[in-house]
């Protein structure tokens, strides 16, 4: 039994050796962004005072005449076509709702269901209040059986084609838009008729769990780290972790040599 | 306790990870998070401390004021126990939901103080019957990551060490007056000896195994966790049990053998040398030796019965809970 304790110590800030290009401009709630009048606002910045003011904490994004303000830390606000990962908490009549770490609770219309049970869905719609209708078009999404869920801020995860991921490492990661990641054990043959219908209850092989559990740290550290989250960086991120024990990862020293080492390796393959 | 909905699949993955000694974050079932120790943190206490455990954060404040010593306990000063569980940590706790934990865990710190050795209150005494200092501890959850019994104790222990109660003189007038002279050097404080404060260990019961240090998911597969409070020397101040699933004496002496046997003087508490440059006591728990294990009666499951078999030469128990 260790026990390990220590006192705290500040943040070091992220070395500007690995600095980008391009520097952001980060902007507070109540900061101008510009002066100039000819620009259309976006999410993000109200007019006031003859000036576009920032409403939100983030980088200000400039799309031609369009600026708005990407906020780093924020809820999941819903968008149709994305793919999220959702924990059922209520039961009602013709309807489910799910929680999906936004404002307000999403709801699945049980008409919206290919199958009974269902948890992996995509945006249908979203309300005008920000609540969004999700639905299960086919049978890849559904119910989810074994596995973890690793809860994020839903601004680290990266829009891409696909979010549903087959590591080579042996286990399988679900990228959800709204921040919630699920890792589970690859399936080893894939049922067609049975969807997500029936979960799997049999224990995991050990070796499985390892893979699983050091996938977990791995998101856990990159997310602290504020590393944006997809299948490449995960995977650099699994892979220099493999000479560390698994419950040491998520100890600070450990976890920013791993993360410094994904990012290096991120640049090497970019530029 | 803050609870977290988990799914069945998710429980079992859980419960058999833990059968194969391999948690969800690659931690044995006796190995702890990483703990963050901070005293002195707020400023217009009279000692503080700050301890996080994972995604548990404890803020504990020590106030020392005089007060009338109790009328059984005329040569002694006291201590009153505060749990604030905070909205912050979790909506479960808004308004009057967070209550009960509160009255709980301030009921189990009354427990595990209510003993001679932990803290020497006589020399809390500034003259019998009639002055004393009251140590006011306030705890406030700021945030609930699981096992919050340890953060806690812990934290207790930390804020006590960090008190600094100023030194007083009492002057007696020709009258028989008295009057209380406070020293003129704001650094001229009493510390107190925090050796024998005892720190609380929670094993929490999954499946047929138990794990040490439980977060909330872990919590929620658990039916029944055991509390011990152990001090430094060994000695065992309180045992609890809770949880609304049952412990069948044979796993609880299991658990209690675990802990001493798994536990000895070079592994359990490593202190980082941070740490030791805080100063701060270590905690240690000895090992006892087994055979002194009185014969187990496998048909009692009164906690009288589990007390009496308890006879364990080093570690005396101190007080046993009635319940």
């Amino acid at each position: 039994m260790a026990l390990e304790m220590r006192l705290p110590v500040a943040r070091k800030p992220l070395s500007e050796s690995l600095g980008r290009e391009s520097k952001k401009h980060l902007v507070v709630p109540g900061d101008t962004i510009t002066t100039d009048t000819g620009f259309m606002r976006g999410h993000g910045t109200y007019m006031g005072e003859e000036k576009l003011i920032a409403s939100v904490a983030g980088s200000v994004e400039r799309v031609n005449k369009l600026i708005c303000v990407k906020a780093l830390k924020t809820r999941y606000n819903g968008e149709v076509g994305d793919i999220v990962v959702g924990r059922i908490t209520e039961v009602q009549q013709k309807r489910w709702k799910v929680e999906t770490n936004s404002r307000l609770d999403s709801v699945l219309l049980l008409s919206s269901m290919n199958l009974p049970g269902g948890e992996l869905a995509e945006v249908q719609a979203v309300f005008s209040d920000g609540a969004v209708s999700l639905h299960t078009r086919s049978l890849k999404y559904g119910k989810l059986g074994q596995g973890v869920l690793v809860q994020v801020s839903p601004s680290l995860v990266k829009r891409q084609k696909t979010h549903f991921h087959d590591l080579p490492c042996g286990a399988s990661v679900i990228l959800g838009n709204n921040g919630f990641i699920w890792v589970y054990p690859t399936p080893e043959h894939k049922e067609d008729d049975a969807g997500g219908f029936i979960a799997n209850l049999e224990p995991v092989s050990l070796t499985d769990r390892e893979v699983i559990s050091r996938l977990r740290n791995c998101i856990v550290s990159l997310a602290t780290q504020r590393m944006m989250l997809y299948d490449t960086s995960i995977l650099y991120c699994y892979e220099a972790s493999l000479p560390h024990q698994i419950k040491d990862i998520l100890k600070p020293e450990i976890m920013e040599e791993i993360v410094m080492e994904t990012r290096q390796r991120l640049l090497e393959q970019e530029g | 306790m803050a609870s977290v909905a988990l799914s069945e699949a998710e429980k079992v993955y859980i419960v058999h990870g833990v059968q194969e000694d391999l948690r969800v974050d690659g931690r044995g079932c006796e190995d702890y998070r990483c703990v963050e120790v901070e005293t002195d943190v707020v400023s217009n206490t009279s000692g503080s401390a700050r301890v996080k455990l994972g995604h548990t954060d404890i803020l504990v404040g020590v106030k020392a004021e005089m007060g009338t010593p109790k009328l059984e306990k005329p040569n002694e000063g006291y201590l009153e126990f505060f749990v604030d569980c905070s909205a912050s940590a979790t909506p479960e706790f808004e308004g009057r939901g967070g209550d009960d934990l509160g009255t709980e865990i301030a009921n189990t710190l009354y427990r595990i103080f209510n003993n001679k050795s932990s803290i020497d209150l006589k020399s809390l005494c500034i003259s019998p019957r009639e002055h004393c200092w009251v140590l006011y501890v306030d705890v406030l959850l700021l945030e609930c990551g699981g096992n919050l019994f340890d953060a806690i104790s812990v934290a207790v222990k930390a804020a006590l060490f960090n008190t600094r109660i100023p030194r007083v003189r009492v002057l007696e007038d020709e009258e028989g007056s008295k009057d209380i002279e406070l020293s003129d050097d704001p650094y001229d404080c009493i510390q107190l000896s925090v050796e024998n404060v005892p720190c609380i260990v929670t094993l929490c019961k999954i499946g047929y195994r138990h794990v040490v240090d439980a977060t909330l998911q872990e919590e929620a597969c658990s039916l029944a966790s055991l509390l011990v409070s152990v001090t430094s020397k060994g000695v065992v101040t309180c045992i609890r049990k809770v949880g609304k699933g049952s412990l069948d004496p044979e796993s609880i002496f299991e658990m209690l053998e675990h802990l001493c046997m798994a536990v000895t003087s070079k592994t359990l508490f490593r202190l980082a040398s941070a740490w030791a440059r805080c100063c701060m006591p270590p905690c240690r728990v000895f090992y006892t030796r087994r055979r002194a294990w009185g014969p187990r009666d496998r048909k009692s499951d009164s906690w009288a019965d589990v007390h009496s078999s308890l006879q364990l030469p080093n570690v005396r128990l101190l007080l046993f809970p009635g319940s």
